[in-house]
């Protein structure tokens, strides 16, 4: 399984995550997890996506991703899930 | 499964707290490219590193976008050219070809630095190694990515001393030689003693004789994220305060390591060693003197200071040792004057002088580094300085370097502008007494006993 780690970082609005999920779903990309929190006015959302059957690549999903976020003013990060797999366990 | 507190956890490490892979270094061997013609040799190096390093760059920036984690420099480390130019060079210039020839390559490649204009002579010099040596001055004018070491002693063998007199004089000729530029030439050059072999920093990045063919070494960074740890342990005991930074240290190699095996699967060779040290950059929050400030001084030079490092250094290595499975290079902090305002803010505050920094190499991983001194410091004196920190090195079984740079026409007190990751530093006084007779001796300093050891 591909998995990716969408983070979400940016003020609070209506539809950030509903934006997000229509992207997702319309490139076949599965959401296993979702968590947000408010942190110093700051809203944080984190998802965790399977990308195994997505019909872009990693790369483009990236791209395509950072620009939704400066559309609507959030800063929107795609990374690969080992990154903090290999830094948080053992 | 990983939870959003983990996520921010490391996203704030990277985006506030300037955490970054430091290097992927390529170690590439040029054993094979040996000939006796000068232009066949240079045309076998070239050939050699265009083959295995084409695409370094692209995977180094690929792997970056793909974690979000900045893999901030992509070089190369070849085999010590003067084990490689012995038969083809015969005067300055055929050595300055070879310089030039890894200068192209470094370019067409893209990476920023390449490491290896070296030469290893901890009990004496061949004619091919003091060849390559006295064409250091030259070889860093006009070459603009070579970086060069020469590794004068070590603890199983002693100190050549006639290498580290003729040192003092290439690091004065090659400041002399790059005056239009503060001396530059000498932020590439660095004189060891103990020179590991699969080194992935540079200036002093060559790739040992004992290594593989190409290889792949990962250097990590990260003061600031320690620094950040260290300040949620304020007033703390010692316990707390080692935990944390051995805590942190783990966490900051874990990426080293997963960027490391990364990269040796997209580019096909095998995953060297991951070098775990705190590199500072001139970067504000990205300094090893700003932890040293956290743990409790009021600046770097302060009584303690060589404790506090001590206690930094060894926590880095125990929390990172067992977050990679190959563990390597210098590892430990750095303690750059150049490269890290905080030390830069030591000196100016009068805090820190060469002779503290001297004691704080004890204990850390490298030694006195970027450090700026008065252009007209004698010869001998520099020699005397680097035969003061081979001996540190060789007697306590540890790596030891010197990097200085004489800048030419400048004074105590004024200051030095290299730019970039180099920074900038004011220069330090040196003691002036002379030291000549000493370093006018022939011969070497033999190696240590290792028992009886006090």
């Amino acid at each position: 399984m591909k998995k990716a780690i969408i983070t979400v970082v940016g003020r609070d609005a209506v539809g950030i995550i509903a934006r997000v999920c229509t992207y997702l779903s319309e490139n076949h990309c599965n959401i296993l997890d979702i968590s947000q929190t408010i942190t110093g006015g700051y809203f944080n959302m984190m998802m965790v996506a399977d990308l195994t059957d997505s019909s872009k690549q990693f790369s483009e999903l990236r791209e395509d991703l950072k620009k939704t976020g400066e559309e609507i003013g959030v800063v929107i990060h795609v990374q690969r899930e080992e990154i903090f797999e290999k830094m948080h366990r053992i | 499964m990983i939870n959003i507190s983990e996520v921010i956890e490391t996203n704030k490490m990277i985006e506030k707290e300037n955490f970054d892979v430091r290097t992927i270094t390529m170690g590439i061997s040029l054993l094979d490219c040996i000939h006796s013609d000068l232009d066949t040799m240079c045309a076998k190096i070239r050939d050699k590193i265009l083959r295995r390093a084409s695409d370094l760059v692209k995977t180094g920036d690929e792997i970056s976008a793909d974690y979000g984690v900045p893999v901030v420099n992509k070089r190369i480390s070849v085999t010590p050219a003067a084990l490689i130019g012995g038969s083809a060079c015969r005067t300055e210039e055929d050595w300055v070809r070879v310089a030039e020839t890894l200068d192209a390559c470094a370019k067409d490649v893209g990476v920023n630095f390449i490491g290896g204009f070296s030469a290893l002579v901890s009990e004496g010099m061949t004619p091919a190694d003091e060849g390559l040596i006295r064409s250091i001055p030259k070889a860093l004018t006009v070459t603009d990515r070579v970086c060069s070491s020469v590794c004068v002693g070590s603890t199983r063998q002693g100190i050549d001393m006639d290498a580290v007199r003729l040192m003092g004089e290439v690091i004065r000729d090659t400041a002399y030689n790059t005056a239009d530029r503060d001396g530059l030439g000498c932020a590439k050059l660095v004189v060891f003693c103990n020179a590991p072999d699969d080194n992935p920093f540079m200036a002093g990045a060559f790739h040992g004789v004992t290594m593989p063919d190409t290889v792949l070494h990962v250097g990590v960074s990260g003061p600031g994220v320690v620094k950040s740890a260290v300040e949620e342990c304020r007033g703390a005991g010692f316990e707390e305060l080692c935990e944390t930074i051995k805590k942190t240290a783990f966490k900051i190699t874990r990426v080293g390591q997963l960027v490391a095996q990364e990269a040796s699967r997209r580019l096909g060779y095998p995953f060297g060693i991951v070098d775990l040290s705190l590199a500072p950059t001139p970067a504000i929050g990205d300094s090893v003197a700003d932890i040293l400030k956290e743990i409790g001084l009021e600046q770097p030079g302060a009584p303690g200071t060589t404790a506090a490092l001590a206690l930094l250094n060894d926590q880095v290595k125990k929390g990172g040792l067992m977050a990679s499975s190959y563990v390597g290079g210098l590892s430990g902090a750095f303690i750059p004057v150049s490269e890290d305002q905080g030390m830069i803010d030591a000196v100016k505050a009068g805090a820190l002088t060469l002779e503290k920094l001297e004691a704080m190499t004890c204990v850390c991983s490298v030694g006195l580094d970027m450090i700026a001194v008065p252009g007209d410091t004698k010869a001998s004196t520099l020699s005397g300085i680097i035969a003061d920190e081979m001996a540190l090195g060789m007697i306590n079984q540890k790596t030891t370097a010197v990097r200085l740079i004489p800048a030419p026409g400048k004074g105590v007190g004024e200051m030095v502008t290299f730019g970039g990751l180099l920074g900038y530093a004011p220069i330090m006084p040196v003691n002036t007494f002379d030291c000549s007779a000493f370093v006018g001796r022939r011969g070497r300093i033999p190696a240590p006993v290792h028992s009886f050891r006090n």
